[in-house]
């Protein structure tokens, strides 16, 4: 990414002390702010995590979005466009922070639809039942959550600032899923079987969420020392699942997982191994919906083109109108006068 | 604030302020692209106040905030490091003297 700001922090410290003041705002869990000279890789590491957040965000419309026109009720539909709305503000959150960094809106767009950056590897699934979207709700921005709750604490200013946004949000989404989960479980067995489906088909992709494990996540090492990211992958993977067994319990279904127990000597369940080989071919392009996903994405920015062009000429028609009278009415008072 | 060129005639960026509840500043809150004026108030309220977050909103050009810059920091905020009578803590007054 070249941007102004981005070609003036660059040259290998260039200016003294600047590192230093750099190391010394993180070692005292100060924030950095955007004005602030930061080291390019801290720069580009950001922009990459915070554009595939942003990402996921947007793209995470859809599996949900499939559903509001089929929901059983009123009251879900309402709900059901209040979350899909939710999830389309944290992107806008989120690419508001990325542009404090340099990046470009436009540019962030592009790099999504060509398929040059990623995003969360969970909404490459399809959405199949209406259970779907209550375990979406639970499970998968319950590990959103997890993994969120310590970015509110990241050392980059706007990042952390967009992520209290985002948390005090999500704790509905979590909330309205598992009620729907609830509603479900208390109905027919048909629907009970359905809830079950959906956990059996969602619980793997949700441990996914949290990346590759620690000993294979060449990038962690580097987020911890900037404190961008404040615990590892296995940490929070293992801080969801104590969570969520509990929850599950209560709900009255099985997580399809026959290895997973409490550990009273760790004081923590110990649970299997995800297959990290389906992950790296869902992360890569190749899931069940990666495809469909992005051409959706990609119709809707370019059919919004013409919207996008007609907001502008009209804002530069008004700007003249609005011209043009001031011009009316100071000529008017120079004849007065 | 964006400082890459708009090539694509893209829609500006506007930075957006609220006002929590009456008594309160306004805040920023962040950022949102828009066409126009009347375009980056409606679409900040729907960003940024779809709980209740606020009773008034202002949104600005981004271009259009002037702001000091980190190479200015130290000598441009030194005047208010250097004059400890500015604050109260700096007179002696005896502990019998009420109501100072």
């Amino acid at each position: 990414m070249t941007t102004s700001q981005g070609a003036r922090s660059d040259g290998g410290g260039a200016e003294p002390g600047l590192q230093e003041q750099f190391d010394a705002t993180i070692a005292k869990d100060q924030r950095i702010e955007p004005r602030d000279w930061m080291p390019e890789g801290y720069r580009r590491t950001l922009i990459r995590q915070i554009a595939q957040h942003a990402h996921s965000e947007i793209i995470g419309m859809q599996p949900e979005g499939e559903w509001i026109t089929k929901a059983p009720s009123l009251r879900r539909k309402a709900i059901l466009f209040a979350k899909v709305q939710d999830e389309a503000g944290h992107g806008l959150y989120l690419y508001s922070a990325a542009e404090t960094l340099g990046a470009d809106r436009a540019d962030l767009t592009e790099r999504l639809i060509e398929g040059r950056q990623k995003y969360s590897s969970i909404f490459n699934y399809p959405t199949l039942t209406f259970a779907d979207v209550g375990v979406i709700g639970w499970l998968v921005d319950g590990a959103a959550i997890c993994n969120q709750v310590p970015l509110c604490r990241t050392s980059y200013g706007p990042y952390a600032r967009a992520m209290v946004r985002i948390c005090k949000e999500e704790s509905f989404h979590q909330r309205q899923g598992y009620e729907l989960l609830m509603t479900m479980m208390r109905g027919t067995d048909a629907q009970r079987e359905m809830v079950q489906d959906a956990v059996n088909r969602w619980w793997w992709p949700s441990l996914m969420m949290f990346g590759p494990p620690d000993h294979d996540s060449p990038n962690s090492a580097a987020s911890m020392a900037w404190k961008i990211k404040r615990h590892s992958n296995d940490e929070l993977r293992q801080r969801f699942v104590d969570m969520t067994v509990p929850q599950a319990e209560k709900l009255g279904v099985t997580l399809p997982d026959p290895e997973l127990r409490w550990n009273e000597e760790r004081g923590h369940y110990d649970f299997g191994t995800p297959d990290w080989a389906e992950f790296k071919r869902v992360i890569s392009g190749d899931g069940p919906c990666n495809a469909q996903r992005i051409a959706r994405r990609r119709a809707a920015h370019e059919e919004g083109a013409w919207v996008r062009e007609a907001a502008l000429a009209h804002a530069a028609k008004q700007a003249a109108r609005a011209g043009r009278k001031r011009e009316d009415q100071s000529a008017q008072e120079g004849a007065a006068a | 604030m964006s400082s890459t060129g708009s090539t694509r005639n893209d829609w500006p960026l506007y930075e957006v302020f609220v006002r929590g509840k009456r008594g309160l500043n306004h805040v920023h809150v962040g950022s949102l692209h828009a066409a126009d004026d009347a375009m980056a108030l409606s679409h900040a309220r729907d960003l940024y106040t779809r709980r209740n977050e606020g009773v008034s909103i202002w949104v600005v050009r981004s271009e259009h905030i002037a702001a000091s810059t980190r190479d200015e920091k130290d000598p441009f905020f030194a005047p208010s490091a250097d004059k400890v009578y500015r604050h109260p803590t700096f007179y002696d007054i005896p502990d019998d003297v009420p109501h100072i």
